[in-house]
Formats: C-alpha cells, sequence, structure tokens
C-alpha cells in the first residue's frame, strides 16, 4: 500500500512537471520542470529497486544535464518564447496528437498479458552486479562509450569556438594585407554566398 | 505491490509529452529538453521491464541512454550556440534559410 | 566470479574490434598532431586518415582471410560475449564503410582549404564515426548498435556544422541534430519495448523469443507497437519518407565532401542496421512489417522523385534521389522478407549499395569540384556549360547520372536488376511494374543536369581546376562505376559470398 501510495504521489508529480514544461513558455520554467521530473524519476527508480540507476539520474541527468541546460539559458539570454505563426498551428495540432497517441499507447499497454508486479525492498540493481555487467558482457560497448565522450567534447570545442580565431594560427599582419591584396576577392566571399542564396 | 503496467504507462505518458513538446514547442531550447524528456520515459520502461525479467542488461542500457544523452546534450548546445551567433534567434521558426 | 580477464576475452575478440581500434588510434593520432602543425602543413591529417583506413583496411581483410581458411566450416566469428558478430554481412559492410570515407576523405582535402576550415578534427570525426558504423553493421547486442548509432550520428552533426561561418551549414547541424536525436529517442523507445517483450538484448534471443512469443499470441499490440517505433527508428536512418524531412536540409548545407559521405557510409550503416535487425530480430514479426515496407517503399518513390522534379539545387537533387533509392532498396527487403523469402532481394540492397557508393560519391565530387573561393557551385546554373570548362569531369558527370538513372551497360542497372529480379521471383509483379515506371521517372531528372552540362551556355567562363586528391577520388569512383558495369560478375558474387550464412535462413527453420 505504501509502495502504491509513494508511486502515484512521484508519478503525479512527474506528469505534473511534463506538463509544465509544455505549458511555461520561458525556458528557464521548462528547465526547472525537467528538473522536477527527472528528481521524481529517481525516486520511481528506487521503488523498481534500481538503486544505482537512482544515483546515476540524479547525478548525471539532474545534476550535469540539466546544468549544462540551465547554463546555456542564461548564457544565450534566452527570453519568452515567441508566439508565431507556425506556434499557432503546431499547438492546435499538438495536443490532440498527444492525446490521441497517449491514450492509443495507454489502452496498448493495458491490454498487455500479464506483466507482473514490483515488490518494494526488493533490489533487482546492486551496483556491483551493474559494474559486473558493464565490465564483462557489455566491455565493448563501454569502450566505444568513452570514444561517443571524447566526440562529444570535440565536437562541442570545434563548434562552439568563435570562428577563426582558435586552431588557424593567426599570420603576421603585413603578410595577411599582402595575401589580401593579392587575392582581392577574398573579403568577398561572404557577401557573394549571401547575396546567391537571397536572390 | 504495484503493478508494472503501472510504471509502463507513466513512462508512455512521458513519452508523449516529449513527443508533443517536440512538436509544440518553438524555441529551440525548449526542443531540445523534450527530447530527454523522451529519454527518460524509455529509461523508465527500461527499468521497469529489467524488474519484471529480473535481468539487469535493462539497468545498462539506461546507463548508455544516459552516456548517450550527455553526448547529445553537449554538442547539441553547441550547435545551438552557433546557430544563435550567426542568427541571433532562438526561434526555430526564423531559421529557415533552407526551404522545407 | 573473479578470475583473470584472459578467461573471458581471447586474442580473438581483439582481432574482431582490430579494425575499430586501429581507426580510433589513428584518430586520435591525428588529434594530437594538429596541434604540432602549422597551418601550411595541415594536408599531413588527411594522409594520416587515408593511413589509418589503410590499416584498419589490412585488419578486416586479415578477418576476411580467417574466414576464407575456415572454409565453409565457420559460420560466423562472434565476441565480447557475444554482443559483436563480424560474419560475412558485417565484412561486406566494413569494406563498403571504409571506402567511402576513403573518398570522401580525398574529396575534403581540397575543398576544406577553400572553405579555410582545414582542421585535424574533420579527418578524426570521419574515423570515429566509421567506428560507429562497424558498431552498427556488426552489433548483435541492441545495446552495442544503439551507442554504434550515436557514435555515428554525433560524429555527423557535427561534420555537418563544421563550416562554422556558413550560416546554411549550421542551420542544417541543426535540423539534423533535431530530428536526429528525436529519431534515436523513438528508436530506443522501440528498443525498450523489444527488451520488455523477450528480456533480453541479444538480436539472437530477441529473436527466437520473439518467435515463440507472437505463436502464442500474433496480434500482441505491445509487439505492434515495438514494431512501429523501432521501425520509425530505423526509417529516420535511411531517410524514407515520411520520415525525411532532415534529408534535403542536412544535405544542402553541409560541406559537400560530408553531403557524399552522408549520402553512401552513414546510409549504409543505417542499411545494415536495418537489415539486421529487421532480419534477425523482428524477422518473427513479417506478416506484419512486410504491409508497411510495401506503404514506405511506395510512398518513398513517389514522394522522392515528385520532389526531385523541381529541385534547383544540385545537392537537394541529389539528397530526393538518393531518398528515392532507398524506396527502391525497400522494395528488396520486402521481396526477402516474403512468404517465399527470395535471397536475391536483399543481395540486391548489397549490389545496389556498393554501385551507390561509387556512383553518388563520384557525382558529389563533381560538385565539389566546382567549388571556389567566390562560388558556392551547388545549383544548376553553376553546371551549365561544364562541357566547355572541364570536359572530362562533364563527361563523367554524365556516366555517374546515367549509371544513378540505370542504364544498362553501367553499375546502377545492376543494382536495380536484382532488386526487380527478386521482386518477380517472389510473384509483386505490381510493386515491380510501379518500380520501373518510376526509374524511367528519375531519368528526366538527372537528365536535366546532363542538359545543364551540355546545352547551355556556361554563366563562369573560368575552367575548373582538380586538386591531385580529387583528380583521383574522381578516377576512382568513374573507373569503379563503368568497371562494375562491364564485369559485375565479382562484384555480384561478392554480395552473395556475404549472405552465405545470412540470417533469414537460420531464423526461418526456427519460426515453423
Amino acid at each position: 500500500m505504501l509502495h502504491l501510495i509513494l508511486f502515484s504521489v512521484f508519478a503525479v508529480i512527474a506528469v505534473a512537471g511534463a506538463l509544465n514544461l509544455l505549458v511555461q513558455r520561458h525556458p528557464i520554467s521548462s528547465a526547472l520542470s525537467l528538473i522536477v521530473v527527472m528528481g521524481s524519476l529517481a525516486v520511481e527508480y528506487l521503488l523498481l529497486g534500481a538503486e544505482f540507476v537512482a544515483a546515476i539520474q540524479v547525478i548525471i541527468y539532474a545534476g550535469a544535464i540539466m546544468v549544462l541546460f540551465v547554463f546555456v539559458i542564461m548564457l544565450l539570454n534566452a527570453g519568452v518564447e515567441e508566439r508565431t505563426k507556425g506556434s499557432k498551428v503546431a499547438l492546435i495540432l499538438g495536443f490532440p496528437a498527444m492525446l490521441v497517441g497517449g491514450l492509443l499507447v495507454a489502452w496498448v499497454l493495458l491490454r498487455a498479458p500479464n506483466v507482473g508486479s514490483v515488490n518494494v525492498g526488493a533490489m533487482y540493481g546492486p551496483p556491483k552486479a551493474i559494474g559486473w555487467l558493464l565490465f564483462h558482457d557489455f566491455l565493448l560497448p563501454f569502450e566505444v562509450t568513452s570514444v561517443l565522450v571524447l566526440i562529444a567534447i570535440m565536437g562541442a570545442v570545434v563548434l562552439a569556438s568563435p570562428v577563426r580565431s582558435r586552431f588557424s594560427r593567426p599570420q603576421p599582419e603585413p603578410e595577411r594585407q599582402a595575401l589580401k591584396a593579392a587575392a582581392g576577392t577574398e573579403p568577398a566571399h561572404e557577401e557573394t554566398v549571401t547575396a546567391r542564396r537571397s536572390s | 505491490m504495484v503493478p508494472l503496467h503501472y510504471y509502463l504507462l507513466l513512462s508512455a505518458i512521458l513519452f508523449a509529452c516529449g513527443v508533443t513538446g517536440f512538436l509544440i514547442k518553438r524555441n529551440i531550447i525548449t526542443i531540445f529538453m523534450s527530447i530527454e524528456l523522451m529519454l527518460n520515459a524509455v529509461n523508465l520502461s527500461f527499468v521497469a521491464f529489467a524488474a519484471r525479467w529480473h535481468v539487469l542488461s535493462g539497468q545498462v542500457f539506461v546507463f548508455f541512454v544516459m552516456v548517450v544523452a550527455a553526448a547529445e546534450t553537449a554538442v547539441g548546445l553547441a550547435i545551438i550556440i552557433a546557430v544563435y551567433r550567426t542568427r541571433e534567434t532562438l526561434n526555430v521558426d526564423q531559421v529557415n534559410l533552407l526551404k522545407l | 566470479m573473479p578470475g583473470a580477464i584472459s578467461q573471458w576475452f581471447s586474442a580473438g575478440d581483439y582481432l574482431l574490434a582490430l579494425p575499430m581500434i586501429l581507426l580510433s588510434i589513428f584518430a586520435l593520432g591525428i588529434l594530437l598532431i594538429d596541434l604540432m602543425l602549422p597551418p601550411e602543413w595541415k594536408s599531413i591529417n588527411a594522409w594520416t586518415a587515408g593511413i589509418g583506413l589503410a590499416f584498419s583496411t589490412a585488419a578486416v581483410i586479415r578477418i576476411h582471410l580467417a574466414y576464407a581458411r575456415a572454409g565453409q566450416g565457420v559460420l560466423s566469428y562472434t565476441g565480447f560475449m557475444g554482443s559483436m558478430m563480424v560474419d560475412r554481412f558485417a565484412i561486406y559492410f566494413f569494406y563498403l564503410f571504409l571506402v567511402g570515407a576513403g573518398i570522401a576523405i580525398l574529396m575534403s582535402a581540397h575543398y576544406l582549404e577553400i572553405e579555410r576550415e582545414n582542421h585535424g578534427e574533420f579527418y578524426a570525426l570521419i574515423l570515429f564515426s566509421v567506428v560507429g558504423m562497424m558498431c552498427m553493421a556488426a552489433g548483435f547486442d541492441i545495446v552495442l548498435i544503439f551507442i554504434g548509432l550515436e557514435l555515428m550520428a554525433i560524429s555527423t552533426y557535427v561534420l555537418v556544422g563544421f563550416l562554422r561561418s556558413d550560416r546554411r551549414s549550421n542551420e542544417a547541424a541543426l535540423k539534423y541534430l533535431l530530428l536526429g536525436a528525436f529519431s534515436s529517442g523513438i528508436f530506443a523507445y522501440g528498443l525498450s519495448l523489444l527488451y520488455g517483450l523477450t528480456g533480453s538484448t541479444n538480436l539472437q534471443l530477441i529473436g527466437e523469443h520473439l518467435a515463440t512469443h507472437m505463436r502464442e499470441n500474433p496480434h500482441d499490440p505491445i509487439a505492434i507497437l515495438a514494431l512501429v517505433t523501432t521501425s520509425t527508428g530505423l526509417f529516420f536512418k535511411i531517410a524514407a519518407i515520411p520520415f525525411h524531412q532532415w534529408a534535403p536540409d542536412a544535405y544542402e548545407g553541409a560541406p559537400t565532401s560530408i553531403t557524399g559521405f552522408m549520402s553512401v557510409a552513414v546510409k549504409a550503416a543505417g542499411w545494415a542496421m536495418l537489415l539486421r535487425i529487421f532480419l534477425s530480430g523482428l524477422y518473427p514479426m513479417r506478416p506484419i512489417y512486410v504491409p508497411l515496407l510495401v506503404f514506405v517503399a511506395i510512398a518513398t518513390m513517389t514522394g522522392a522523385n515528385l520532389a526531385a522534379l523541381t529541385q534547383n539545387n544540385l545537392k537537394r537533387l541529389l539528397a530526393y534521389s538518393s531518398i528515392a533509392h532507398v524506396g527502391y532498396m525497400l522494395l528488396g527487403l520486402i521481396a526477402g522478407s516474403s512468404t517465399t523469402p527470395s535471397a536475391t532481394g536483399i543481395q540486391g540492397i548489397l549490389v545496389y549499395l556498393l554501385v551507390y557508393t561509387f556512383m553518388n560519391l563520384g557525382a558529389f565530387a563533381v560538385i565539389t569540384s566546382l567549388r571556389r573561393r567566390d562560388v558556392i557551385g551547388d545549383e544548376i546554373d553553376d553546371i551549365a556549360g561544364l562541357i566547355t570548362r572541364a570536359p572530362a569531369e562533364a563527361v563523367l558527370m554524365l556516366i555517374f547520372l546515367l549509371s544513378l538513372a540505370g542504364i544498362p551497360p553501367l553499375a546502377g542497372f545492376y543494382g536495380k536488376y536484382f532488386i526487380f529480379l527478386s521482386l518477380i521471383e517472389t510473384g509483386h509483379y505490381q510493386l515491380a511494374a510501379v518500380a520501373v515506371l518510376y526509374a524511367v521517372f528519375g531519368l528526366y531528372y538527372y537528365m536535366r543536369i546532363a542538359n545543364a552540362m551540355f546545352m547551355r551556355k556556361a554563366v563562369d567562363t573560368r575552367p575548373v581546376t582538380l586538386s591531385p586528391a580529387m583528380a583521383t577520388a574522381l578516377a576512382i569512383t568513374g573507373i569503379a562505376t563503368v568497371g562494375i558495369g562491364i564485369f559485375p560478375d565479382l562484384f555480384i558474387r561478392a554480395a552473395g559470398w556475404s549472405l552465405s550464412i545470412a540470417q533469414p535462413l537460420q531464423l526461418t527453420s526456427l519460426f515453423h
């Protein structure tokens, strides 16, 4: 009974957070409601006996990823979402589509035969067993993950660093001017590009 | 005792919210958060199924999904910064140089 | 539980992963060397990447030889506790990825200098994305497939947005990222449902459990939901209509050499994953997914061929053409999973992917060579009068276009031929008729480009200069397109060889 109450309370909080994410127009409010969803999901994981997942949910998701989001929102000084024509169309089509889709999936899941139930306090995911799986059965995916994280770092550095100041070593000034004079076309490059696009 | 159906239902609702957010939101960062919500729903369903089968590989998958989400977020936010730098907008309707 | 690692992981495991390990090492090497290179020596990065690809190819050949030595007795080598299976199918795709990446690197070297973005990261990302593709082709566990998919996808997002000062490139990266991440989310949801139905992440076990499950209740809604979500994710990745919206935008905005890379290697990896999942994991659901495939294939061919008619941007036109080709390839999968499965269909897909690699990269190489400091060179007007500016390139482009259209003596014909043959073998006459009709239809927009090249006057009369690397790329793709067309036997046998232990055969016996 206690289990069901805890489940229901946090499920309601999670759904409310998710809906709030949709309703709020300022990205920072959406981000904070997403953190609420993630926190309550961590409790749900604990109720499912997955303590390791619950811990990394808080540490990685709510901790690292959402901090990154909030950081970027602050950095770009993102304001309230504008209402455009596109957003109206999306609203009119989006919510009914969500209702239909959600109901369909719910109906499908509820009709599924005998999935069973969980007992509170049962531990299905001790960290030791998960570590064993990670370094044994899933060793190769785990190693590939390291490459994945590396390219994520590299990609972020490549894309977010300011243009033309980073790797190409700045040429000495006189030489650069001579080059410009010789080429002549160089500064025109960007304009041609935009001009041709707008035509 | 909580039937696993309930967990799956919660996951489906969150997933539907994520899909809806992807479709209706106009701020690029919020759209990206909706995708994170979808991945969270996926994680919940993996953990629930892992509890059903008493097989831990579902929880390991969650670990990998989280790593993927972190990597995607890092690259995605970098792309968003690059877009913002050239256009000064975060509205997805105004990022429309390439015709649909 | 505890014990020495060598108890579980033998040298064989590392041999199977050697192509990936070598690529990663060389990619890391490029990142390190790039820091020390002065700007005028940046071409060393391309050389390093090329050497890395060569070493990786050598490792693949080593695995290939192991099969040759073992003879027909050895069906497949699995490694890393069954999460990886380097069978002949995977080896075939390894070669495709390596060739695609190699030609893309040849195309990039000079192009990046023009764009002033000649950084080592570009080549490192190409190599890392090939690692991801190899995981997708050789993955026999949904965890490895998913991680490989994301590794490839994230590297490609960065590559698409590599021209940071170009607004189109940024925008393409953003759209590709949003739709790519969205489709990964749907795909992961489908995988979670598959896991929930079967309790396993191994494709073999998923297939077996799903077979018993489907026998017990053939119309289980959860199974159908799992099928629909998984295949939605897969269709997104190969850009089949109605999940194609990202492709034209991403193709148009990406650096041209990356567009070529995406249209062949990334697409081939998507196909490897799709074939693996459909033919081993989801195979028991054949009766349900074949109608779905028929719908998607017809929608893809219709939509893409119609949209391609009105395009004036060459990259966009070729993007729609590549979507149309996906439609033809889906027909092969329909034939390969009909009630009397025909291996010809799957063989047709493999031959198609091989010839497509060469002819499409060739076409993109010609477009890449039109790029100059002051001209983007991807509109149809830019290619007008190419015959007077660069006769050799114009003729090559004509060959690539005719091959894409499927004109007989060229390579592209054999791709279509096997697909249509398999459709007729399995009695899908209407589908075959529709496909032939669309193939004729496709000829029109390819000929529009040819018409511009040969009949119209050049807007910009300066001759096109080729860098040695680009000339090599054009020579390889041109010779391959003509060569496969004239001597198709070798390549058709290679595709057949890679299927000699095709999964469906094992599973068919299991299903009945």
